[in-house]
């Protein structure tokens, strides 16, 4: 019978090494298939950042920008990839969380519940204002 | 101008951004949101939004290599990240009751800050006797360097953490990963060493900006027409640097980058001041 393999911290960094490099392989792929369908869409327009209006909210929640994909908006596409990369560290975190909870490591389960929390209150808090 | 020139021109800079980030050690939002402010005159808020999305590129993808290496101390970097994120949180929140101008020259003495901090000598010695706090948290570590495995150990916590607090709270505030500060509160406070404190410090960036990004996307700072070029051309510099940084020196690099920098905050401070943001 073989031997329950114990997690160790090696196991934890190479995981965790994993998580970070293709959460930003995707995000990038995401923004450059929405960057080029931008591009040809809209790439002939002038740019206008010089006065803040603000994102519509289509391009500001989970729901828009889930809404936006749908009908085929190359600027929904690049958001995705935004909403990926943001999500990578937190994913990260996610991980880092059951590694600690397979070590047995309480007191690194608890202050990663913390931090957990924090990001999640940020999200989900209605903190925009 | 077109918004196709518009991209490949900010995609060049980013590029350029994300690579001097990453042979300085500054990172790339830093260099990003003069970029945008003060040469294609972007609104800062919508910079700060493309800076955070860059500063979070940057730290993923540069800390997955030191990760695998068993450089970064991940023990480390989790603790502090509660000090950081709650930091960020708050001076995201700070940033919609400031305004842009206050914003802009804060930015400014940030970055003659960090532009000083790259100068300065670097902590390398290991420490062997650490504190109480240091081992009951089990913060302290090895990391691998050419002579063999070095072990070091922590000091004076409590310091360490309040100054990763405001480095949260100025990284919420300005969109930049405060790198600068990071490696301050573990340099100088904790006595990490060099290559540890850095790589940790990497780390807890992509957390730190994360949970302020989560608060600028929803109040819509962050656009996608400038998220795509920044993102791509920051990962491709970011990922050059990495590879020339084996190659060459880069000390009289930083000592012109630095005052490059100088010269660049001192004209958003001045701006600043004139209410030109």
């Amino acid at each position: 019978m073989k031997a329950i393999k114990k997690v160790t911290d090696y196991d934890m960094q190479q995981l965790i090494g994993q998580v970070l490099r293709y959460g930003v392989l995707i995000s990038g792929a995401v923004a450059i298939i929405g960057g080029i369908l931008y591009l040809f869409q809209q790439g002939a327009g002038v740019p206008n950042y010089t006065t803040f209006n603000g994102e519509p909210k289509g391009y500001t929640s989970i729901g828009g920008i889930a809404k936006g994909l749908g009908s085929g908006s190359a600027t929904e596409i690049i958001q995705l990839g935004v909403l990926i990369l943001i999500a990578t560290p937190i994913i990260r975190i996610v991980f880092s969380l059951f590694s600690f909870a397979l070590e047995r490591d309480k007191l690194y389960v608890g202050i990663t519940l913390i931090v957990l929390t924090i990001i999640m209150l940020s999200t989900f808090g209605g903190l925009k204002i | 101008m077109t918004i196709l020139i518009f991209t490949i021109i900010l995609l060049l800079g980013a590029y350029l951004a994300g690579l001097a980030g990453s042979l300085t050690g500054l990172g790339g939002g830093v260099v990003i949101i003069p970029l945008l402010t003060l040469v294609f005159h972007v609104d800062i808020r919508y910079a700060i939004g493309a800076a955070l999305v860059a500063s979070i590129a940057t730290s993923s993808g540069s800390a997955s290599a030191y990760v695998k290496e068993g450089i970064t101390n991940i023990r480390l970097g989790m603790f502090l990240e509660i000090a950081t994120t709650a930091g960020a949180v708050g001076g995201a929140i700070l940033a919609f009751y400031t305004p842009v101008n206050t914003v802009a020259i804060i930015f400014g003495v940030m970055l003659i800050f960090s532009a000083t901090m790259t100068l300065r000598k670097k902590n390398e010695a290991a420490l062997l006797q650490g504190s109480k706090l240091s081992y009951f948290l089990k913060l302290n570590s090895s990391y691998p360097t050419k002579e063999g495995v070095v072990n070091y150990n922590l000091k004076n916590i409590g310091g360490g953490f309040s100054i990763m607090a405001l480095a949260g709270v100025l990284s919420g505030l300005l969109g930049i990963g405060s790198g600068a500060l990071k490696v301050l509160a573990m340099d100088s406070a904790m006595r990490v060493p060099f290559r540890v404190s850095t790589t940790t410090s990497n780390f807890m960036v992509g957390v730190t900006a994360a949970a302020s990004a989560v608060v600028y996307l929803q109040r819509g700072y962050i656009d996608p027409g400038l998220a795509f070029p920044v993102i791509i051309g920051v990962l491709a510099g970011a990922y050059t640097g990495s590879k020339l940084l084996m190659k060459i020196n880069v000390k009289s690099l930083k000592l012109i980058f630095s005052i490059a920098i100088t010269l660049i905050a001192i004209n958003m401070i001045y701006n600043g001041f004139n209410h030109k943001f």
